[in-house]
């Protein structure tokens, strides 16, 4: 099995999405993550599509992906060659003792701490996977309540774009 | 203006000439907009037919075929013949009435979600929000439907678009789609590739698939392959591609297929897929096929390149405009020991049935019935057991083969028949099914009488549904659950209950004067064939 990151820009009308996720659901591809959001161009869509598979299945996912009539075109962003970012927040049981000691970690990684209540915390983090999964191991001994991630977002470096808008 | 009004222009500016539908009230404002122009409206029975209706006027025509729906049941009951035309890449625009919008998602009367429920199996599909998009949506439709990869698109329009008011009427002279841009020309480089393989290839074959048909590269297929002398089998939509008796024709491979076309295939150096998906049935391990040969897969839609078998030359492009450019390469190679070699194969083929004689025996009927029809006749195959003795027995001249082949859908052959017929109003036409089939269609000899759109109707009787039983008979130790017909009706009484003229045959005594009085009626007929209720395919 190989991971990819598949970058897709798509035209940006209604039940796009649905397209992608219903083409994923009903030939058995895996969706670890899929981020949307609109471009510069208003007219267009940037999806971030992690998935998983042998390379005949990602293979046949850039092809099928690429047949659908929305799709304006969909690259691999190569992990070398891109940014990659996820967002991660974090509420964390915590009284004032662990509070200390939280906030010592969250400054390590750079994270912020975007709310307080007298037992709890919740926590923000921007970063690559490594660095989401790195911060969460040392919050282990903690006692997590909740997470919600958004999903990856990528670029690619330089100045080369997937498509000229 | 009305929006209505909009959709039937619309049909007219795609130089429509006949839709194939059945009303309901969020249909209503378009069918009453169809009074005023010339596009004939075919009611059919049940809207499944209408699709396959639609279907059959496609693929004779070689134009869009256009089926129409009302919301609810009416849109829910297309989705098989949508289903079956996406299956074998047929394009059809399917419009269907929709409830209007404000009430969108409330579960009202007759409400389904159209669009999400045909999802898989179209090309694309619309719901249009704004009586100012219908023009350009119906242009984009109809090109997106009948180029790259043909295929269904579905619009569904609510009843307050159909009747709201449009103040300008334009249709685009083109679509302006930025994100659909199918490939047609063949890249020069891998055409290149495949001619220097065919220049060191001992044994090159071509199976030729439905793409061949679709793209209307038939008459190319047959210049290549004779000119070049390369063998030609096909696949089950490709039947036809080639005419039975050429020489250089060697049948249809895979597991309903002839021996020799599959050795033939089998014991290629070269095998250039044209047009043809590398499924299931045609080739029952792929991976086999790879072994020894060297694939060219030529495809219109990249996709299909690569997800069954991995090619060693992928070629993208419509395959007219490639043969277009095979034409221009020259290749003197000889192959003639191959061709002895499959002559040899050919022969060596030795007939397997040994029919019951107190019956008809569906395959010699079926190649006597193919040699008597005309050059150019259209010949509708079911599905079943009728079906595989049909592309196992039909001698194609220079007609038409038509099937259900890649969704396999019981009742197909009457409602293509019907739509086919609109298409070719000359042609000799017949459709042939079992009587399980027959069943599935049966309501649309009523269409047939009421809009003049005579066909032949051949009905295979063996009180079973044959495909199912032989089944059970090789997987169950014949133990039969549920494919006894009993309790069918006389299907003579019922044609004649239609006006339709029948006849009974219970062997084969005089089949060759049945067969010719029932091809040389003039008007339309059914034929009823008692076979052996346990004969098998195989």
């Amino acid at each position: 099995m190989n991971r990819k990151v598949f970058q897709l820009i798509a035209d940006n009308t209604s039940g796009v999405l649905s397209r992608i996720a219903g083409l994923f659901s009903r030939r058995g591809y895996n969706i670890e993550s899929i981020t949307a959001g609109v471009t510069t161009d208003p007219n267009y869509s940037r999806i971030t599509i992690v998935t998983t598979g042998d390379n005949d299945i990602l293979e046949q996912i850039e092809k099928q992906v690429a047949k659908l009539v929305d799709v304006e075109s969909i690259v691999e962003l190569n992990p070398g060659d891109s940014v990659f970012r996820e967002l991660i927040m974090i509420k964390v049981k915590a009284d004032a003792a662990q509070r200390v000691e939280i906030s010592t970690v969250v400054d390590i990684f750079r994270a912020s701490i975007v709310d307080v209540t007298v037992d709890s915390l919740i926590i923000e983090l921007i970063g690559d996977q490594p660095k989401i999964e790195a911060f969460l191991a040392m919050l282990e001994s903690y006692d997590i309540l909740e997470t919600a991630r958004t999903g990856i977002a990528g670029l690619s470096r330089g100045t080369e774009s997937i498509v000229k808008l | 203006m009305l929006g209505a009004d909009a959709m039937a222009k619309c049909l007219e500016e795609e130089g429509v000439e006949a839709v194939f539908g059945y009303p309901g009230v969020a249909i209503c404002p378009f069918f009453n907009s169809m009074l005023g122009n010339n596009i004939e409206r075919i009611l059919v029975r049940t809207e499944q037919n209408a699709a396959h209706a639609a279907n059959g006027y496609a693929r004779v025509s070689g134009k869009v075929g256009v089926c129409v729906a009302t919301s609810g049941p009416g849109a829910t009951n297309l989705i098989t013949g949508i289903a079956t035309a996406y299956a074998d890449s047929i394009p059809l625009v399917c419009i269907t009435g929709q409830v209007d919008s404000s009430l969108l998602g409330s579960d009202v009367f007759q409400e389904a979600d159209i669009t999400g429920a045909v999802e898989s199996f179209v090309k694309y599909s619309y719901l249009i929000k704004k009586v100012e998009d219908i023009p350009r949506i119906f242009k984009e439709a109809f090109y997106i439907a009948s180029t790259g990869r043909k295929g269904p698109v579905l619009i569904d329009v609510p009843i307050d678009i159909q009747n709201a008011v449009l103040k300008n009427f334009s249709y685009p002279e083109e679509v302006n789609l930025r994100t659909y841009k199918p490939t047609v020309k063949g890249h020069a480089v891998q055409i290149k590739k495949v001619f220097d393989a065919l220049k060191k290839a001992k044994k090159p074959i071509i199976c030729a698939g439905g793409g061949v048909i679709l793209s209307n590269a038939k008459s190319e297929l047959r210049e290549f392959s004779h000119k070049n002398g390369i063998p030609v089998v096909s696949t089950l939509m490709g039947i036809g591609a080639m005419p039975t008796r050429d020489p250089l024709y060697y049948g249809m491979v895979g597991n309903n297929g002839k021996s020799y076309a599959n050795k033939a295939m089998n014991d290629s150096d070269l095998l250039i897929m044209i047009g043809a998906r590398v499924a299931d049935r045609a080739i029952a391990q792929p991976d086999l096929v790879t072994e020894n040969t060297i694939l060219v897969h030529i495809d219109v839609d990249p996709a299909e390149i690569g997800k069954n078998v991995g090619p060693t030359i992928p070629l993208v492009g419509d395959i007219k405009s490639i043969f277009d450019d095979f034409k221009k390469e020259e290749l003197n190679s000889d192959y003639s020991e191959w061709i002895e070699t499959l002559n040899k194969y050919r022969e060596a083929e030795k007939p397997r049935r040994k029919p019951d004689e107190k019956y008809v025996d569906p395959a010699v009927f079926i190649t006597k019935l193919s040699e008597k029809m005309e050059e150019e006749g259209i010949y509708v195959a079911d599905v079943g057991q009728n079906q595989m003795w049909s592309c196992g027995y039909h001698i194609v001249k220079n007609g038409m083969f038509l099937t259900s082949g890649g969704m396999g859908t019981m009742g197909y052959s009457i409602p293509a028949a019907i739509g086919a017929r609109r298409a070719a109003k000359d042609r000799q036409i017949i459709a042939v099914c079992g009587d399980g089939s027959f069943q599935m269609s049966m309501m649309e000899l009523a269409t047939m009488m009421q809009h003049g759109l005579f066909i032949k109707i051949v009905v295979f009787h063996n009180g079973y549904l044959g495909l199912v039983r032989e089944y059970q008979y090789n997987t169950y130790k014949a133990n039969y659950s549920v494919v006894d017909l009993s309790g069918s009706p006389d299907f003579c009484k019922l044609g004649e209950a239609y006006g339709i003229k029948c006849v009974r045959v219970s062997d084969m005594q005089g089949i060759d004067e049945k067969i010719d009085e029932f091809i040389s009626y003039d008007g339309p007929m059914l034929m009823e064939l008692m076979i052996d209720p346990m004969d098998r395919v195989k």
